[in-house]
């Protein structure tokens, strides 16, 4: 059985939908990011599947390579804020901090 | 314009300096107001006199000065359209103002005592000036626009010095029922002068007369002139109490006595035979008729009336109507010098007449105020009677004043009388109608018998009351003086040196027929003619009226005096008649049931118009108004707020259900951006 682009794509596909999944779902602020880094990387899936079945061009690595970059200074400022979140309200259960309603 | 003029200019404006005096300051110079008026009208009367003299001795037969007031400049049928207006002294204008300015003095002079203490002493002498400013101003204008606006300024302050005392309620009528009644008149007066401009575009006496002269018939039509005349005599009528406007007169007399003597015996009511005089040239042998006849009517009527009358100044009154009818005759049958000398005469010693009851009222008033007595009327000839010996100079004034007015010989009103009495033969003469001379001799002597009876009951005989006798004084120097003053002009001298006929001496000589105007076929009697025949008649007119008058004073000596006719007997005889004329001849009642009923009802009529159907018109017009108001109002509440209301009612429906979106929590925002997401894909992809 040969490997092919469907597949990369599939896997791709279940890890988007985990991420997405634990960003609905967890209560927890440092879940919510974690889930951002799956969805992240999901998408690095699919930019280096098809750099590999469409000719080996560089300009997919070089996506791939650039969003890992903005995923770390992504979660380098997430943290930060959470922190904040944390110093002000005592917790990081997201459902508990709803002041943007009023 | 010529020195003399000026001087002329400087007596019509004197009096009006001297009222604007008294009327802003007399509050502040109380009781020398009344030296201060006088002193201006004394100064006034020397001008007068001298500009009279000047005039005499002149060879000029007009002075005149016109300038063009307003210039249109446009030209209508070749007649430039413009108003001309100026002042001229002829010699009437010049005799009128003697007249004027030396009984307005002498009213000044007499009043200074007669109206001592009086509440409105300033005013009264205020309006004395206005009063003679506007008499001067009629009798100095040369053209009828000028002469029409001092004949209303007459007016007024004829109706200010009648309701001088206005706190008395017959004071304050009569002042209006003058008023009003002048208005009548003055109402054809203004239409004649509407006539006359719009013929000939000018209103200057002499500009109209060279127009009639060269040929110029208002609408081409003489009886257009005829009626032009009559309607000018309109204003005469009024203002010299013609029969059938000669009621206001006797009602005047509410008024102080002086002003009766000033206003209603000598000048204002002058006034009207003066217009007559200066619109003579223009008058038609019909309208000269017709003015003949109502001078007679006038004369008849009034003198009747006076016969029965008890009131010194209502006997007065009606003579002077009867006087004034007999001047007015006397112009109309065409013995212009004859009336306009009767105008004359008739001033000074009717003046006189007046000036001296107001001195008998003076001594009755101080007596029965003496007595405390407030009912007895100190007008009352009945109460009065034995006065001559307590006031001598009164007494022998007034006999002179009366003998004037009876036309005695060697009296001026002998000279005048007889002149117009021969111009009634005259008349009858050329064209039969009789009936005028009969009613002037009629009237002579009815004038001679109801004058000698006030004499004798109010001055001889005796007195009924002994107290109130005892109180009698004669009258202070300042009222005595002029009362001496005008018997002397009273006499024959000052008219003519013959004191028979007057046809020789200096006013006849000076105050020439004017030349008519008219043309020959609608003109009356030609004056050569005319003058000749009265010539013809003046032993025949002498003759009969010192007769009648004779017998009129005979038969008032033999009733008041001796007795031997009993009048209350004759009163009883004739009931019917002597309540007629007493209630003279039932003319205000006759007035009051048409023209002040009609007017009444016209009124009522007005009024009921005005309440009903204008007022609810505007009610209407409320009502509908405030209609309209209220629906809008409910439409503004109901459907433009239910409107505002809807929007802000759904905005708010929507907002409660959106807020609910609005979670704060950021996983169901996340949920809706994906669901968002999705269904856009579906709708692309899928």
């Amino acid at each position: 059985m040969t490997i092919t682009l469907t597949h990369f794509l599939m896997i791709s596909a279940v890890l988007f939908s985990l991420g997405l999944f634990a960003v609905i779902t967890r209560r927890n602020a440092i879940m919510v990011l974690m889930g951002i880094e799956l969805i992240l990387n999901s998408a690095n899936i699919n930019f280096l599947a098809f750099s590999r079945y469409s000719g080996m061009n560089i300009e997919g690595q070089m996506a791939a390579i650039f969003v890992i970059i903005l995923a770390a200074a992504e979660a380098a400022i997430a943290l930060a804020i959470v922190l904040n979140i944390y110093k002000r309200f005592n917790t990081v259960n997201v459902d508990e901090i709803s002041i943007l309603k009023d | 314009m010529i020195p003399q003029l000026t001087i002329a200019l400087a007596i019509l404006f004197i009096p009006l300096v001297s009222f604007v005096i008294l009327i802003f300051f007399g509050k502040r110079f109380a009781e020398k107001s009344g030296l201060i008026g006088t002193a201006f009208l004394g100064a006034d009367l020397l001008l007068s006199v001298y500009l009279f003299f000047s005039k005499m001795f002149s060879e000029d037969k007009v002075w005149d000065f016109t300038f063009t007031w307003i210039d249109l400049h446009t030209v209508i049928n070749s007649i430039p359209l413009k108003l001309d207006i100026g002042i001229m002294v002829d010699n009437l204008t010049a005799v009128m103002l003697v007249v004027v300015t030396l009984i307005s003095f002498l009213v000044h002079l007499f009043s200074l005592e007669y109206m001592k203490g009086d509440v409105r002493y300033s005013r009264y002498y205020a309006n004395l000036g206005i009063f003679t400013f506007s008499m001067l101003g009629i009798v100095v204008t040369n053209n009828y626009l000028l002469m029409y606006v001092f004949w209303e300024l007459v007016g007024l302050s004829s109706y200010l010095l009648i309701g001088h005392w206005y706190e008395k309620k017959s004071a304050a009528d009569a002042g209006k029922k003058a008023f009003i009644v002048n208005r009548v008149g003055d109402l054809g007066f203004f239409i004649g002068i509407m006539i006359v401009w719009v013929q000939f575009s000018t209103l200057t006496f002499s500009g109209i007369f060279s127009a009639i002269g060269g040929g110029n018939i208002p609408f081409g039509s003489t009886n257009w002139l005829t009626a032009a005349g009559l309607l000018i005599f309109c204003g005469a009528i009024g203002k010299s109490a013609q029969f059938p406007l000669h009621v206001w007169l006797p009602d005047a007399m509410e008024g102080p006595t002086p002003v009766s003597a000033l206003i209603h015996a000598a000048t204002m009511v002058a006034a009207g035979v003066y217009l007559v005089a200066r619109t003579f040239p223009m008058l038609t042998a019909d309208a000269l008729l017709v003015i003949a006849y109502f001078g007679a009517v006038t004369a008849f009527i009034a003198a009747t009336i006076a016969i029965v009358q008890n009131d010194i100044k209502k006997i007065l009154a009606y003579s002077t109507v009867s006087q004034l009818g007999y001047m007015v005759m006397g112009l109309g049958v065409g013995a212009y010098t004859a009336g306009v000398m009767h105008l004359v005469t008739h001033a000074a010693f009717k003046a006189g007449l007046f000036l001296a009851s107001g001195s008998v009222i003076h001594a009755m008033h101080h007596a029965l105020h003496h007595q405390g007595d407030h009912h007895t009327d100190a007008q009352d000839i009945r109460f009065m009677g034995g006065l001559k010996s307590k006031m001598p100079i009164t007494f022998w004034t007034i006999l002179i004043f009366t003998l004037a007015i009876s036309g005695v010989p060697f009296t001026s009103g002998f000279l005048s009388k007889d002149e117009i009495l021969a111009g009634t033969l005259a008349f009858s003469h050329f064209n039969g109608h009789t009936i005028i001379p009969i009613i002037g001799f009629f009237v002579a002597g009815l004038t001679a018998f109801y004058m000698f009876r006030m004499l004798i009951v109010a001055f001889m005989g005796e007195h009924q009351n002994k107290e109130r006798i005892a109180h009698i004084h004669e009258s202070p120097r300042v009222m005595t003086v002029p009362l001496m003053v005008l018997a002397a002009l009273s006499f024959f001298f000052f008219f003519s040196l013959n004191p028979l006929s007057a046809s020789h001496g200096w006013f006849f000589e000076k105050m020439t027929y004017p030349t008519v105007a008219v043309p020959a076929t609608v003109a009356a009697t030609p004056t050569e003619e005319f003058v000749e025949e009265i010539h013809h008649q003046h032993n025949l007119a002498m003759i009969l009226s010192v007769g009648i008058a004779g017998l009129g004073i005979l038969l008032a000596f033999t009733t008041y005096f001796w007795k031997k006719i009993s009048a209350d007997a004759f009163e009883k005889a004739l009931k019917p008649v002597h309540t007629f004329l007493y209630r003279k001849w039932y003319f205000d009642e006759l007035y009051d049931a048409t023209f002040v009923a009609a007017t009444m009802g016209i009124a009522k009529i007005l009024a009921w118009f005005d309440g009903a159907i204008v007022d609810g018109i505007v009610n209407g017009a409320g009502h509908v108004t405030k209609f309209i108001a209220v629906v809008s109002g409910k439409f503004d509440s109901i459907v433009v707020d239910g409107l505002v209301n809807f929007t802000a009612f759904t905005a708010g429906i929507s907002g409660r259900l959106l807020r609910t979106v609005q979670t704060g929590k950021i996983q169901t925002y996340i949920i809706f951006a994906i669901a968002g997401m999705m269904a856009l894909m579906m709708f692309y992809i899928g």
